[in-house]
């Protein structure tokens, strides 16, 4: 039976919405719209892994930018140094992002709150450290250069920007369908569990750390994959997308769309990019315009928009349900 | 990595002190900003993500004193006061409304204040590197310990650093105000029961940390150059300095406040391009072997 939660019904949103993105540039031929499309799959891609983590398992992580940042470079090496099909790098990107989430996730994951997020940002730190550090490989501060190798595959060409877009969606739309699979698979329920009371899902016979740990090597192989976009988008790598900043921006990015629903981050993404273009272009005051917004939302809505919006579809719910029944009073729907 | 030239200085005494001091400054620097930071996280459980702005303030708050007035004492009371006053505010109009809320909205707001703040001092002061100059009474030749270099100025921010952090101590851990703000960290709720008002003790609390930031804003005013995006950076280092001593404890802060800054200090003669990485280093470590910080306790 298909039901709003089953595996068939996502494919099925995700093909339409695919159609809809295969059409629109047809539609409206802009290479802003493109690009911005390319960058929107790589930040909801990493925002929503970080979401996965924060919202889900209640694992605020200050270092999930690492894994953007080594998807980036290590996509962007493979293909300069080794000369591999694009599926080949990309694979082995994802593996070392799991790699590196297995073995940072195994010292972090055991810690309290605050202690983990500043553990994970020490680690992102230390890679951000390395890549500067190492400039025959990573080419330092000025960031890797010269281009990405681009040989098609499969009758698909990167070099081409359509072909770029089409895939980057396509990359985003598996990636929020395979999240929303764990999200309600029975791990995610017992991912939720764990957020909200450890102690006694260990008392239950769950293995805490495995889940926890897990949970964030499947983060980090998401994220990775955002890194990858990125990188074929500006054809290289930076420091910056392995810098402290990438993973505040995430966290700016779901505190702003919603961490209670699964596309509130995809939600903070459109914001966040919308308002960075329209903010530089209207003002210089860049910051005190976005610091005044910032508040807005945190002490005026005190939610992320999709949130508010899901809970204000409930409320209308309960009302139209109320009205059918005549004399109930309608109950505040959770 | 440059392992050379730092085995050359540890072989000369007189690089070691000239080392040791340009460590301890900013260690203290560090120490002063982070007791701030620990002592409102201890008793608020809030993280403020703004503290590195007060210190910008207290920096910006001085040039504009000295300018006015010439006094460095009066200088460094009226950057610390003033600092202090934005601090109350503060926390009084705004980060009063997200006590007990989600972790991440009040970095939210914090993070939002950061942005606004540093627009502000590009509006009020300009966008362009300032700075102070030293003052006339520290204009003398520096003083020569174990043929190693040291400018009185640097004397003189060790000590005043070291006589704020004792006061700071004695008035936590042998007053009634003391005995009040550790019972409102240890349980608000008893101590609100017992007739305090927590709202003035809270805003208290985070003046007291606006204080502490001034004051090193102040000090460091004469050997840093000042720019809009200066409290990033020791932000970044106080929260490191934070977590290693353990978050809560002031005495914490000391130790590893002073540990960051020598490692600062010599690992950028070993390690030019991985000095931050160092510190990093150090911190991972802390957490791996003592994942609640070297004195921290842990909390329910």
């Amino acid at each position: 039976m298909m039901t709003r939660h089953s595996l068939a019904f996502d494919v099925l949103l995700g093909v339409a919405a695919l159609a809809v993105l295969a059409i629109v540039p047809l539609v409206f031929p802009s290479k802003a719209l493109v690009d911005f499309m390319i960058r929107f799959s790589a930040y909801a891609l990493f925002a929503t892994s970080l979401n996965f983590l924060v919202g889900y398992g209640g694992m605020v992580s200050f270092g999930h930018g690492m894994f953007f940042g080594l998807g980036a470079y290590s996509f962007a090496l493979l293909m300069q140094r080794t000369g591999m099909p694009i599926p080949a790098a990309f694979a082995l990107t994802l593996l070392l992002c799991a790699a590196l989430g297995l073995v940072v996730g195994a010292i972090c994951v055991r810690l309290k709150e605050i202690y983990f997020a500043f553990l994970t940002l020490a680690f992102q730190m230390l890679v951000h450290s390395l890549i500067i550090l190492w400039v025959p490989l990573t080419g330092g501060d000025q960031g890797l250069r010269g281009g990405i190798p681009r040989p098609p595959f499969l009758g698909i060409n990167l070099a081409n920007q359509t072909h770029l877009y089409f895939t980057s969606c396509t990359l985003l739309i598996i990636g929020l369908i395979l999240m929303h699979h764990l999200v309600q698979s029975p791990f995610g329920y017992t991912l939720r569990m764990i957020r909200d009371n450890a102690a006694r899902a260990n008392f239950l016979g769950v293995a805490v750390f495995r889940v926890r740990l897990i949970a964030f090597v499947m983060a980090g192989i998401f994220a990775g994959t955002g890194g990858v976009i990125m990188s074929l988008f500006v054809s290289g790598a930076y420091p910056e997308f392995a810098y402290w900043t990438i993973s505040g921006e995430g966290i700016f990015i779901i505190m702003l769309g919603g961490l209670n629903a699964f596309l509130g981050p995809a939600v903070g993404t459109v914001i966040l990019l919308v308002l960075n273009d329209v903010v530089t272009r209207h003002t210089e005051y860049y910051g005190l315009t976005l610091g005044i917004i910032i508040l807005l939302f945190a002490l005026g809505l005190r939610r992320g928009l999709l949130d508010v919006l899901i809970d204000l579809w409930h409320r209308h719910a309960a009302f139209a349900r109320a009205g059918k029944k005549a004399g109930s009073v309608p109950k505040a729907s959770l | 990595m440059d392992l050379a030239t730092l085995a050359t200085c540890l072989s000369s005494s007189a690089c070691i002190v000239t080392q040791s001091t340009g460590g301890l400054i900013i260690g203290m620097l560090l120490f002063l900003v982070a007791a701030g930071l620990t002592l409102i996280f201890g008793v608020l459980k809030v993280v403020n993500f703004t503290h590195g702005s007060f210190y910008m303030l207290g920096a910006y708050f001085a040039l504009t004193i000295y300018q006015l007035t010439g006094s460095y004492t009066l200088t460094i009371l009226g950057a610390g006061a003033a600092t202090a006053i934005v601090a109350l505010v503060f926390e009084r109009l705004f980060i009063s409304r997200v006590y007990g809320q989600n972790v991440l909205m009040q970095l939210l707001v914090c993070y939002g204040f950061v942005l606004i703040f540093d627009d502000l001092v590009k509006i009020i002061w300009g966008v362009e590197f300032k700075s102070m100059g030293m003052p006339p009474a520290f204009q003398v030749p520096p003083l020569f310990i174990a043929g190693g270099l040291v400018p009185p100025f640097y004397l003189f921010v060790v000590g005043v650093a070291l006589v704020i952090g004792l006061t700071l101590w004695l008035v936590i851990e042998r007053t009634r105000l003391g005995k009040t703000v550790r019972a409102a960290a240890y349980n608000p709720s008893m101590v609100a029961a017992l007739g305090i008002n927590t709202g003035y003790l809270y805003g208290l609390v985070f003046a007291l940390g606006g204080l502490l930031a001034g004051f090193a804003g102040a000090l460091a005013a004469p050997v840093r150059s000042l720019t809009p995006g200066m409290g990033f950076s020791i932000l970044i280092e106080s929260f490191i300095v934070t977590v290693i001593g353990g978050m809560g404890s002031i005495v914490g802060a000391f130790v590893a406040a002073l540990a960051i800054g020598l490692i600062r200090s010599f690992g950028s003669l070993g390690f030019p391009l991985f000095t931050d990485g160092l510190m990093y280093l150090f911190m991972a470590l802390v957490l791996i072997a003592r994942p609640t910080g070297l004195f921290g306790k842990e909390i329910a």
